[in-house]
């Protein structure tokens, strides 16, 4: 649970829908959205969409990532015709966007809306407020002109008001420009907040008469806000970050948490490594990632995940089957591998009980663990760790696995320093 | 005396504990009993819409706390209340924390929920800053303040919690974010120090209630606490905040801090860690960056979490101890009962049971009926004979056998709605009473008269044979004891209208069991009774307890003792009782369908003779 960015065409439908109500009955931004995906038929989407043959078009890829005109990733003032031969030849082709290579999957379709003036909105989350961010001159080089661009922050318990907008911009807006732009503020903000937004960024947005239009939006929604405002949201979609894609194994403990009160969490780093982990709660998921990379096996690291808020015997179960299966797959690597089953000291979780969980999985996997050669260690500590640590010991050896088990008595990472010194 | 701002737990503070948390209740009593608290931190338990009491242990003794329905009720039952521990869910926390916040008693809000929206967090910052009021949390198992105050399910086990040496307090001041961490630090502080003054675990959310600065703050103006130790986490800029403290003098205690996610480096961006707040967007939120900052700063950081204890121990020595290696103080803990549950676990207790069972066990994975696993039941195509067996007679009983039960079920189903059992079942229901009262009502009929002579029958025919009775004699002697030879006549079926169940019944068993002996001597019997009357035949009841000794007698799975028992204890009844429930249910069923209103005997069918007063 987190803050997790939304697609523009997700971020610009939902101002669309609820613009109105917020910024008041003379925004009309139609939201004409078109998202082409891997499975859109092409041919139906002309018939559903009239507008597309009718209207010049622009598109582009919208999967969490910007820069797209200087990436050459930008299609402007194009026809039906132009817009699906310049999808047709990008989709599921990798591109390299900065650092990060991906595949484009995700091209968002709207009208073109020529303009002279770019303006710039953004709301920003802190902890004792937010940011309106408001600029003159928008596009790509708001950047570079940063000290132009007014920040006015609301704390939480207020909220922006015209007043507050007016005064801040008054120098730099005209009448006409006021009277649209400033209640526009004053109801995105209301948009921003009513929909758990943490982040919203459109720049630019270009003003047409009555009417502003966004151009280019990007959003982060608090997914913890579902509750609150997910009928808002409607049918939202939180992708990967560009580049990413989950695994099937990934998707699998994301389904698995997805029906319980606790959390797991599996990404996977490098299929091929040899050290594999199953750690225990959050924070010492990631000091046990910082050894590792600290011992330098960075490379040899194949996963980061974390179990905790006491997860039952079956999922543990499931989450250490994963993570065998995985660790076992392909030919075995001559120098061997490592699982290390670590944590801290359980405040509530019952160790025992998650331990057999682990166990049932070592039994189904104890073969093919012995063909990979896997060396084993364990430390952990909390309620009836003893229990928990006792059995998982006898357990392993007497599938015949090589296991050393430790306790709170010895430091949390020494596991690590024990396992791979010298040996990676 | 007032506390000061800087104490929000001392060991006289008491609490609210806001949801139905009784483990968590559990583990601060125990903690307070071990901590020598005069009285449990827990003052009441708020319950949404309930008022009651909770019984939880004191030491070795049960006390009673209260439960009230809401929070005003409970602050004005316990004027010495000023913490809220808040065990709403995510979706409530807001509500009842903002409640909290609200009053003038309560001082500070502790949130576990994980979920709260951030802006909703924002606003109860804000709120707290304005009331100027404590928040721990959300997402978060709270904190201990050692020897005064544990914060629900905070350091774990009482084992744990002495050998942390939370029972009493210690010099150093420590805050994390990670709650998971924090029991790890709390031990790791017991063995390089005399122990943590208070512990704080202030949540993984990106805006958490309370910040890392926020306590280091508190910690500095506490003057019992001569070291601060704080745990960092990549993401944000907190870190930094902390950093400007120390330059600028607003902290001056030694300060020993490790920021975690160096390895993030090595992973490609994008990756969420185990917190909402832990990601680095900017260089400058990386831990490698934070580190850096911090140590060029004076702060105490070490080249590795793995050193993080050593340096605390370096650092507690040369500064807190001024270079005298500190001796271990001797001490006496209170000893806190152990559960019963948690002794059994661990072999140390036993007890004689009151109750043995032999027929089904459902204490281990899988459902046993007499050892065998329900799946191996059910794969195995036991049947609803096969099951009856096992529950009944612990046997696995022959295909031929288990047929015959089934068959007897299916036979004694129904008999029409005038016999007793479902007329009484009819009647119940429609005096509108549920589908048990009038299924008992049914069953209630059965006895020596109606469909109870299974056992009966059985015991008579098979005391005749095993005494060697001729089928004559066997009459003669009934008729001189003027005794009803159970299992013998009908009120309806004759020799003339025989019961086709019963011919069913012979059928059966002359085509599938390897001997009928039994069977055979009724049926002589039966030919000298219906020779008397002809509606002394063998019925229902007789033909399925003599079958059934016939049965015992010829699969070779019962010895002779166990056929008495089971003729004895009343087996044999219950294939009756449980055939004839399925039809007694059916007219239940078959009655409230039809709607029927309330039956009243009509009165012309009664005979009306009363005994005249005269002869009173």
């Amino acid at each position: 649970m987190a803050q997790r960015g939304i697609r523009e065409f997700d971020a610009k439908r939902m101002l669309a829908e609820h613009g109105p109500k917020y910024i008041g009955k003379d925004f009309s931004y139609d939201g004409k959205l078109v998202l082409v995906t891997p499975k859109t038929d092409m041919k139906k989407l002309a018939k559903e969409y009239p507008w597309l043959e009718k209207t010049k078009l622009v598109v582009k890829p919208d999967q969490l990532f910007g820069k797209r005109g200087k990436h050459k990733l930008l299609l402007v003032d194009a026809d039906w015709k132009k817009a699906q031969k310049w999808i047709k030849d990008r989709m599921n082709k990798k591109v390299k966007v900065g650092k990060v290579e991906g595949k484009l999957t995700h091209f968002l379709i709207e009208p073109f809306f020529p303009h002279k003036e770019e303006f710039y909105i953004a709301m920003k989350s802190e902890r004792d407020g937010d940011v309106v961010y408001f600029s003159k001159e928008g596009g790509i080089y708001v950047e570079e002109n940063w000290d132009k661009v007014i920040q006015i922050p609301v704390p939480i318990l207020q909220t922006l008001t015209q007043a507050k907008f007016e005064k801040a911009c008054a120098k730099v807006l005209n009448k006409t420009q006021m009277k649209l732009l400033a209640p526009f503020a004053v109801g995105l903000f209301k948009f921003y907040r009513q929909l758990n937004f943490a982040y919203l960024e459109i720049n630019p947005f270009a003003v047409s008469g009555k009417n502003v239009v966004p151009l280019d939006f990007v959003g982060k929604l608090d997914d913890t806000g579902v509750f609150e405002s997910g009928l808002l949201w409607g049918d939202v979609e939180f992708p990967v970050s560009f580049g990413m894609t989950y695994t099937k194994e990934e998707e699998y403990i994301k389904t698995l948490v997805e029906k319980s009160g606790s959390s797991l969490k599996l990404t996977i780093l490098n299929p091929k490594g040899r050290v594999w982990t199953m750690v225990a709660g959050g924070g010492a998921s990631v000091i046990y990632a910082d050894t590792i990379v600290d011992l330098g096996s960075a490379k040899e690291l194949a996963n980061y995940g974390e179990y905790s808020g006491n997860p039952s015997t079956d999922e543990t179960y499931e989450y250490a089957k994963t993570i065998m299966d995985l660790m076992t797959r392909g030919k075995p690597n001559p120098k061997g591998k490592f699982l290390l089953i670590g944590g801290g000291i359980a405040n509530f979780t019952d160790v025992a009980k998650t331990f057999k969980g682990i166990n049932m999985a070592f039994s189904d996997y104890a073969d093919k663990l012995k063909k990979h050669n896997v060396k084993i260690y364990v430390r952990r500590g909390g309620p009836n760790y003893k229990e928990g640590l006792r059995n998982i010991e006898k357990h392993v050896k007497d599938l015949g696995l090589p296991i050393e088990v430790y306790g709170p008595e010895t430091h949390m990472t020494k596991i690590v320093k024990w396992a791979l010194e010298g040996k990676i | 005396m007032a506390k000061k701002d800087y104490d929000i737990f001392t060991p006289k503070t008491r609490a609210i504990v806001f949801g139905m948390q009784t483990n968590a209740v559990q583990r601060m009593m125990d903690f307070d009993y071990v901590a020598k608290r005069k009285k449990p931190s827990v003052a009441c338990i708020v319950n949404p819409g309930r008022t009651t009491t909770h019984r939880a242990f004191w030491g070795d003794k049960e006390v009673m706390i209260p439960v009230w329905p809401d929070i005003a009720t409970a602050l004005a039952n316990h004027k010495d209340v000023d913490v809220m521990v808040n065990f709403a869910s995510m979706r409530s926390s807001y509500g009842t924390s903002k409640e909290a916040l609200e009053t003038d008693q309560i001082r500070t809000v502790i949130i576990i929920a994980e979920g709260v929206p951030e802006h909703r967090t924002r606003e109860l910052v804000a709120l707290a800053a304005k009331k100027n009021k404590v928040i721990i949390g959300p997402a978060t198992v709270g904190g201990v303040a050692a020897g005064a105050f544990k914060i629900g399910n905070t350091g774990g086990t009482i084992d744990n919690i002495v050998e942390c040496k939370l029972h009493r307090p210690g010099s150093v001041g420590f805050v994390s974010k990670s709650g998971g961490m924090s029991n790890e630090m709390f031990k790791m502080c017991a063995l390089n120090t005399d122990g943590i003054y208070e512990g704080i675990a202030i949540g993984g959310d990106k805006f958490p209630g309370s910040t890392l600065l926020s306590h280091l703050i508190r910690y500095e103006a506490n003057p019992k606490i001569k070291m601060l130790v704080c745990l960092g986490e990549l993401g944000g800029d907190e870190e930094y905040k902390i950093r400007d403290a120390v330059k600028s003098g607003k902290i001056k205690k030694p300060l020993v801090m490790w920021v975690t996610g160096t390895c993030a480096k090595a992973f490609p961006s994008g990756v969420q860690f185990g917190h909402a707040g832990a990601k680095a967007d900017a260089e400058a939120e990386t831990a490698d960056a934070k580190n850096k900052a911090l140590k060029e700063a004076g702060i105490y950081v070490p080249k590795s979490y793995d050193d993080f204890g050593e340096l605390i121990h370096d650092v507690y020595v040369e500064k807190v101890c001024k270079g005298k290696e500190p001796a271990d103080k001797a001490e006496v803990v209170t000893k806190t009962p152990m559960d019963y549950k948690q002794a059994v676990k661990e072999g140390l207790v036993r007890k004689p049971t009151s109750f043995v069972t032999t027929i089904a066990d459902d204490s281990g994975e899988e459902l046993l009926y007499a050892g065998v696993p329900i799946s191996e039941v059910i794969e195995g195509d036991y049947g609803l004979g096969g099951v009856i067996s096992l529950l009944w007679f612990k046997k696995k009983l022959p295909k031929w056998a288990t047929d015959f039960l089934e068959l007897c079920i299916q036979i004694t189903a129904d008999h029409g709605p005038c016999v007793s059992g479902a007329h009484n079942a009819i009647v119940t229901a429609r005096a509108g009473k549920d589908m048990i009262s009038a299924l008992v009502s049914g069953m209630l009929t059965i006895g020596p008269r109606f469909g109870g002579a299974v056992d009966g029958a059985a015991r008579i025919f098979k005391w005749a044979v095993e005494n060697d009775y001729e089928p004559n004699d066997f009459v003669k002697e009934m008729k001189s004891k003027n005794v009803n030879i159970q299992g013998i006549g009908h009120r309806i079926k004759s020799t003339t209208n025989p019961d086709k169940r019963v011919e069913l019944l012979k059928d059966y068993a002359h085509a599938n069991f390897p001997d009928t002996r039994l069977l055979d001597y009724a049926l002589e019997v039966e030919k000298i009774t219906t020779s008397k009357k002809n509606n002394l035949i063998l019925n229902v009841d007789g033909t399925i307890g003599i079958l059934f000794v016939d049965l015992m007698w010829t699969c070779g799975k019962f010895t002779p003792e166990e056929v008495d028992e089971i003729v004895e204890i009343g087996y044999l009844n219950g294939l009756f009782v449980l055939g004839r429930s399925i039809g007694m249910m059916g007219h239940y069923f078959d009655q409230r369908r039809l709607k029927s209103g309330l039956y009243r005997h009509p009165m012309d069918d009664v005979l009306y003779m009363l005994p005249d007063e005269s002869e009173l």
